[in-house]
């Protein structure tokens, strides 16, 4: 097994994963019907990709049998995710303001992916490119909605960015993971996002009259490594709970 | 769920290009724009249509049957002005 590239693909993968899990503590509880359908879409388009990369992280590893034993049988700290994925919906400008930031990554990490020499990595990231650019028109209409909003709003939205802001720092965060994956025409290495990313999430908020935070701030870091925030263990627990005491249900 | 949703807008679905615009429900939105991005999540999900028209509800003025005799009724006892007697070729859908 190449071990770079299963761990790029789980990044990648759980990244999707557990945002989509996230946004889908949500449905039914958004702030009006069309809001709650339209956010539970962005959960499973997301679902959709994680799903495709899982199926072929499983295949690489012979200890995996399938997608969703990597999904459900595995623990904390074998999650790759993005710290900034896992965070609790606290409300809706930090629901809106974590998929702006990552909404952006995608846009610019997919369409650099449908370029991958792994035909199975550029498959899934050409079919993504579609979804992620309509989650960004979504989540960078509600910057300027908020921005623009009331005060009320303005401050909330602007608070949830500048809470947020210490998660976005890694994902840009460079291993020799992905600096090998880059080598190879594989992937992309995440650091040579930051400063676009950077330039089009100030564009974005600037757009709704809002701060962005410094790019050179102290970050949170640790996911790499499957450390993660205390949030994890209890969206796992949610999330694992009918495999974990049913363990081989079938419907 | 929020009381201050936006008005009501009309969708209308082109499931085909060259067919008409048909009535496909709801929503609510702020304006034009969310209400497109709305119907496109609401309407189209399943790849049901090919283009989008939203319009104010309040912009469409209706009236119907029940009530406004004078409006329906004549037309129903005037056979000759529907194309009945026509042989229509096969292969003719949409008329």
């Amino acid at each position: 097994m190449d071990n770079n590239l299963y761990k790029y693909v789980l990044r990648l993968a759980d990244s999707s994963l557990i945002l989509s899990h996230r946004l889908s503590e949500y449905c039914s509880k958004g702030p009006f019907l069309e809001e709650d359908l339209a956010i539970s879409n962005v959960s499973l388009d997301l679902l959709g990709q994680a799903e495709s990369l899982l199926i072929y992280a499983a295949e690489m590893n012979d200890d995996a049998p399938d997608a969703d034993y990597l999904a459900f049988r595995r623990d904390e700290r074998e999650f790759l995710n993005f710290q900034l994925c896992e965070l609790e919906n606290r409300d809706y400008a930090y629901i809106m303001a974590r998929q702006l930031f990552i909404d952006v990554f995608n846009n610019l990490l997919y369409p650099e992916l449908a370029k991958s020499k792994d035909e199975r990595i550029a498959g899934i990231a050409a079919k993504s490119v579609k979804e992620v650019r309509y989650h960004l028109k979504r989540s960078s209409d509600w910057m300027k909605r908020l921005g623009l909003g009331t005060e009320e709003s303005h401050n909330r939205i602007q608070e949830a960015i500048n809470d947020l802001w210490v998660y976005t720092g890694e994902m840009f965060e460079s291993r020799d993971i992905d600096k090998a994956m880059a080598e190879q025409g594989i992937g992309i290495e995440f650091s040579t996002l930051h400063a676009e990313w950077y330039k089009q999430v100030k564009d974005i908020l600037a757009a709704g009259d809002l701060e962005t935070p410094p790019l050179d701030s102290y970050y949170a870091s640790g996911s790499w490594d499957g450390i993660h925030t205390e949030n994890l263990g209890f969206l796992l627990t949610d999330m694992q709970f009918l495999p974990t005491k049913y363990p081989d249900a079938t419907w | 769920m929020s009381d201050n949703q936006g008005p009501l807008w009309e969708v209308f679905i082109q499931t085909k290009p060259g067919l008409p615009h048909k009535h496909a429900g709801s929503l609510h939105a702020y304006d034009a724009d969310m209400a497109l991005k709305n119907a496109r999540d609401l309407y189209t999900r399943r790849a049901e249509g090919t283009a989008i028209w939203v319009v104010l509800s309040e912009n469409i003025h209706a009236i119907q049957e029940e009530g406004n005799s004078d409006y329906f009724e004549p037309a129903t006892d005037k056979i000759y002005r529907h194309p009945t007697f026509y042989e229509l070729p096969e292969g003719i859908k949409h008329m």
